[in-house]
């Protein structure tokens, strides 16, 4: 191939790069080695991972769960056909993706109880961030009002991104689990564009959510609902409740723990906003012989078409968790879903009774809980989560940091996969630990 | 009955599911789930848990209580999987075959990445478990780290981007903080009309201008429109190298010191890293920011559009303005103790929920150490030599805008054969997955007329080569034989034919619930 191109070394290839910045020496890193190297170098970083859900029972949540995951999924999310393709440039030849795609769009729009759902956003806090993106578009305002029921990890996020875009981020407090939402804007304040609340909030506690939308009509703010979807399999839908906007973590459905990514961000809205999506989204339309086809559409709002007037710059998603969560859903199907919803929250009522019976454990707050709940702890969580871990378990995420005095409080998730045996040994083990 | 009609009656999406495969056939549509949707299927199953029966009315408060069941669908498992893998089979992939989709490093992904991902060790593990007992992952996190700042020539990364262009608002957001940290309020980026869409997206999201400066007839950045661009104004320049033509932005030292003289910064939009590893670093070009896609370069699966990773690397200055909580040594060796989660002293915060998608960023690692130091280089050299072998193969049959050496990829036009017999790149693209092979990335970038964007990989054999070769030399003689009609008419057999994209956005149908 050389001699084609009339040269006589690979070298020669980059005679373009001038010298000057050429690098002068081999890339100071070990030579390559075989699959079994590579596998005993990637293991040994495994086990030194004490927090590996096949170890430690895991009751940590925070929109990160240790649900089920069953062959069939792990089977066909894995096939590499949509493993090993890209974006769906070409219809003719990616009726695969986008049909998938398009299931999980009409799953996930039927979850939210909202007409319309993206491709996917990175993740939960991608997707927050987008919605705000969006209401401050729509509305005008870059007042942002969000709960302190959010999760702090996806605040943390608004915050960062509001310096590009500028976005005024005001934190609405919790009060005894629920937020303490203003009547409206004080003074000459601006109203906000966007108010953003968790369903389930980070604490696991149901806020009424009424009371958002009259706030929302009373300001002419977008609501935006953080909603956890696997517990909407119980809970009215953020659109039952009169949401503009949907977005959410979609790890639940199929997808690993995998310490934090690649995760699914969930984005739906109502129609109004359809024009001001962000990422990318599948509609059904026909070929040339009349045959039901899928293509992405309204690509006009699209990064690659709009450049600088666009309003999102998501290219690359999370397709392969969607398909992921199409499949999980899939096996769940419309029973499953009310049942894995009503195993966790049987589960979380049963591990929160018994925890409590523990001497010096008290209900972080008394409002309505799901599928997680709050305690506080007589000792310092990081201390109780240590000790936890020599009995075998996860115990759960501390809340410092997140919720104002936080140290002494523990997020405590528990799934279907948790038994009653495992919990009852949990809450013999917390005894302890904060004794 | 006849057989024609017994095997058109099970193919109508009867309701219930149906374990015919005719998609290996070719030409017949899948139904959707919902339509296979049969009440009372199931396919779930969970654990035994001996935790007692409450009702949902005990679980739930009225007020927050679902009134009707989320009507998903109801299949069963044979269902379900019969229905998926159909899918499968119209959904062309790297592992069916070439995939010269250019700027989009479409390279083979090797499997024992898939294994890696998998390990109960790393797949396993909570992300808000604390550092103590996640060591592994931490260390795992760090070696990527150092790893990746040796590729590029850089002191320090951030590995939380989930892909290249989370990856560029990161770089964006670090430019303003170190502006800001300079006491100065700066308006303008600047890119070349090259650049990828993300870029002047992430310059608005990032509060910045964008200017935009034309290439020149080499296709390279015009030094004397960016020299009338640069003032103490602008933030920095955002540049791709090898550009979106595979060329290498060969005045890039004299680029990089007339930016660094107004103050500026010099982000590198690593979309292109794969032509250049081993050869020359980002760093020692003078960029300041370093985004990399390491479902590009570093051959983590593309997921049918995503999962990607888009890890920041920056120059010394930059470090204390890195997101946070990012890995880092401790210097103590308790087990247990070190490795830690730090947040820089003037961090712009947190990218992403967690740390990044961490799983992809192992695998991305399972594949540098595949490949070691010397094997990294090795496939700069080939990704390079194809694409120059494609470029001579077919410069006689497809117009080259620039016909000098390129990188990784080369942009070939049709503009020749849309004037003389109408048709388009659009055209051959169509006609190309015919033949097997999908198409290149075709109208971008944006200032070659019918671009056909060629990136062969480093992964494609000869052999594959001159297959992809041969196909496109037909296809472009064919053009000239049959005229634009008969060419507009491709492709003929793959599961459906041209798409009405039109009718898509004048009647959006974006689920099964709109159909009607």
């Amino acid at each position: 191939m050389l001699g084609f191109l009339g040269l006589s070394s690979l070298d020669e290839l980059f005679a373009v790069v001038p010298e000057a910045v050429k690098l002068q020496h081999d890339l100071e890193l070990a030579g390559g080695v075989g699959e079994p190297d590579v596998l005993v170098h990637m293991e040994a970083y495994g086990e030194r991972n004490r927090a590996r859900s096949d170890r430690l029972v895991c009751f940590a949540g925070g929109g990160a769960y240790d649900h089920e995951i069953p062959s069939v999924t792990r089977a066909l999310a894995g096939r590499s056909e949509f493993v090993t393709s890209y974006t769906p440039y070409q219809p003719e030849v990616a009726q695969g993706v986008l049909q998938a795609v398009f299931e999980f769009q009409t799953m996930v729009a039927r979850i939210a109880g909202l007409p319309v759902s993206n491709a996917s956003l990175y993740d939960g806090g991608s997707a927050a961030v987008e919605a705000v993106n969006l209401g401050v578009a729509a509305t005008g305002r870059q007042t942002v009002w969000v709960s302190e029921g959010i999760h702090p990890h996806w605040r943390q996020m608004l915050s960062t991104f509001a310096v590009g875009t500028g976005h005024r981020i005001v934190t609405v407090p919790l009060v005894d689990g629920v937020t303490a939402w203003p009547e409206g804007p004080r003074g000459d304040d601006e109203a906000p564009g966007v108010v953003l609340v968790g369903y389930p909030n980070y604490l696991g506690c149901l806020e009424d959510l009424s009371a958002v939308r009259a706030l929302c009509d009373r300001t002419g703010a977008l609501m935006v609902v953080g909603a956890d979807p696997l517990a909407a399999g119980l809970l009215r839908s953020a659109g039952d409740w009169g949401a503009d906007v949907m977005v959410g973590e979609g790890q639940a459905f199929g997808t690993s723990l995998g310490f934090g990514g690649p995760y699914l961000g969930l984005f739906a809205c109502s129609s109004a906003y359809v024009r001001r999506l962000p990422g990318r989204l599948v509609g059904e339309t026909v070929d040339v012989e009349d045959r039901v086809a899928y293509v992405t559409t309204l690509r006009a709002r699209e990064q690659d078409i709009r450049r600088e007037k666009a309003t999102s710059n998501v290219c690359t998603n999370q397709t392969l968790m969607a398909v992921t969560a199409a499949v999980q859903l899939g096996w769940l199907g419309t029973s499953g879903l009310v049942e894995v919803a009503t195993r966790c929250a049987r589960a979380t009522r049963y591990a929160r009774d018994a925890v409590l019976t523990v001497d010096g454990v008290t209900p972080w707050a008394d409002a309505p809980v799901l599928r997680e709940f709050a305690v506080r702890l007589p000792r310092p969580a990081d201390q109780v989560i240590e000790r936890m871990a020599d009995a075998g378990f996860l115990a759960g995420i501390s809340l410092e940091g997140a919720v104002d005095g936080g140290e002494d409080g523990l997020l405590v998730a528990v799934t279907e996969r948790r038994t009653a045996e495992q919990i009852d040994a949990y809450a013999a083990a917390l005894a302890k630990a904060v004794a | 009955m006849t057989e024609e009609t017994a095997s058109t009656s099970t193919a109508t999406g009867a309701p219930g599911g149906r374990a015919v495969s005719t998609p290996l056939l070719g030409g017949e549509s899948e139904p959707t789930l919902f339509e296979l949707s049969h009440p009372g299927r199931q396919a779930w199953s969970f654990r035994t848990t001996g935790i007692p029966e409450v009702s949902v009315e005990d679980l739930v408060p009225a007020i927050h209580r679902r009134t009707a069941p989320v009507d998903v669908a109801e299949v069963s498992e044979r269902d379900l999987v019969a229905h998926f893998t159909r899918l499968s089979h119209r959904q062309f992939s790297v592992d069916l075959g070439a995939y010269p989709l250019g700027s989009c490093t479409m390279k083979y992904n090797p499997k024992v990445c898939d294994t890696v991902a998998g390990l109960p060790g790393l797949a396993g593990v909570h992300p808000a478990a604390p550092a103590s007992m996640t060591q592994g992952w931490l260390a795992l996190l760090v070696e990527l780290e150092e790893t990746l700042c040796e590729v590029t020539g850089m002191a320090a990364a951030t590995l939380q981007p989930a892909a290249g262009a989370a990856g560029e608002l990161t770089g964006l957001l670090l430019m303003r903080a170190w502006h800001e940290a300079q006491g100065r309020v700066r308006h303008k980026v600047i890119i070349p009309d090259s650049a990828h869409g993300t870029n002047p997206a992430s310059v608005t999201l990032g509060g910045y201008e964008v200017v935009t400066v034309p290439s020149d007839s080499r296709g390279c950045v015009d030094m004397a429109a960016l020299r009338a661009e640069l003032d103490d104004d602008v933030a920095g320049i955002m540049l791709t190298n090898p550009n979106t033509l595979g060329l290498f932005e060969e005045d890039i030292a004299e680029i990089a010191a007339a930016v660094h003289e107004v103050g500026g910064l010099l982000y590198y939009d690593g979309a292109n890293l794969n032509a250049i590893l081993g050869v020359v670093r980002p760093g020692d070009m003078g960029f300041d920011i370093v985004h990399m896609n390491l479902h590009k370069t570093f051959a983590t699966p593309h997921g049918g559009g995503g999962p990607g990773a888009g890890p920041v690397a920056v120059s010394e200055r930059l470090v204390p303005f890195l997101p946070g909580p990012r890995p880092v040594r401790t210097g103590g060796d308790a087990p247990g103790a070190e490795f830690a989660w730090a947040t820089p002293e003037r961090s712009i915060g947190r990218v992403h929920t967690w740390h990044g998608n961490a799983l992809v960023l192992a695998r991305a690692l399972a594949y540098i150490l595949v490949n070691g130091g010397d094997g990294l280089k090795r496939i700069a050299q080939v990704a390079v030599l194809n694409a120059n072998w494609i470029r001579r193969r077919l410069h006689d049959a497809y117009d080259v805008p620039f016909d000098r050496p390129c990188m990784h990829e080369v942009v070939l036009s049709a503009r020749s054969l849309k004037a003389a017999h109408g048709v388009r790149a659009l055209d051959i693209a169509k006609r190309l997955l015919e033949e097997g092979f999908h198409s290149p990335t075709v109208y971008f970038p944006l200032i070659v007329d019918e671009a056909l964007m060629i990136e062969p990989t480093e992964t494609e054999s000869p052999q594959t080569l001159e297959a992809l070769a041969v196909a496109l030399e037909t296809i472009a003689a064919e053009a000239g034989e049959l005229g634009s009609e008969a060419m507009a008419a491709h492709p003929l057999v793959t599961p459906v034919r041209r798409v009405d994209e039109a009718r898509a956005a004048r009647t959006l149908i974006p689920t099964f619930d709109a159909r009607n």
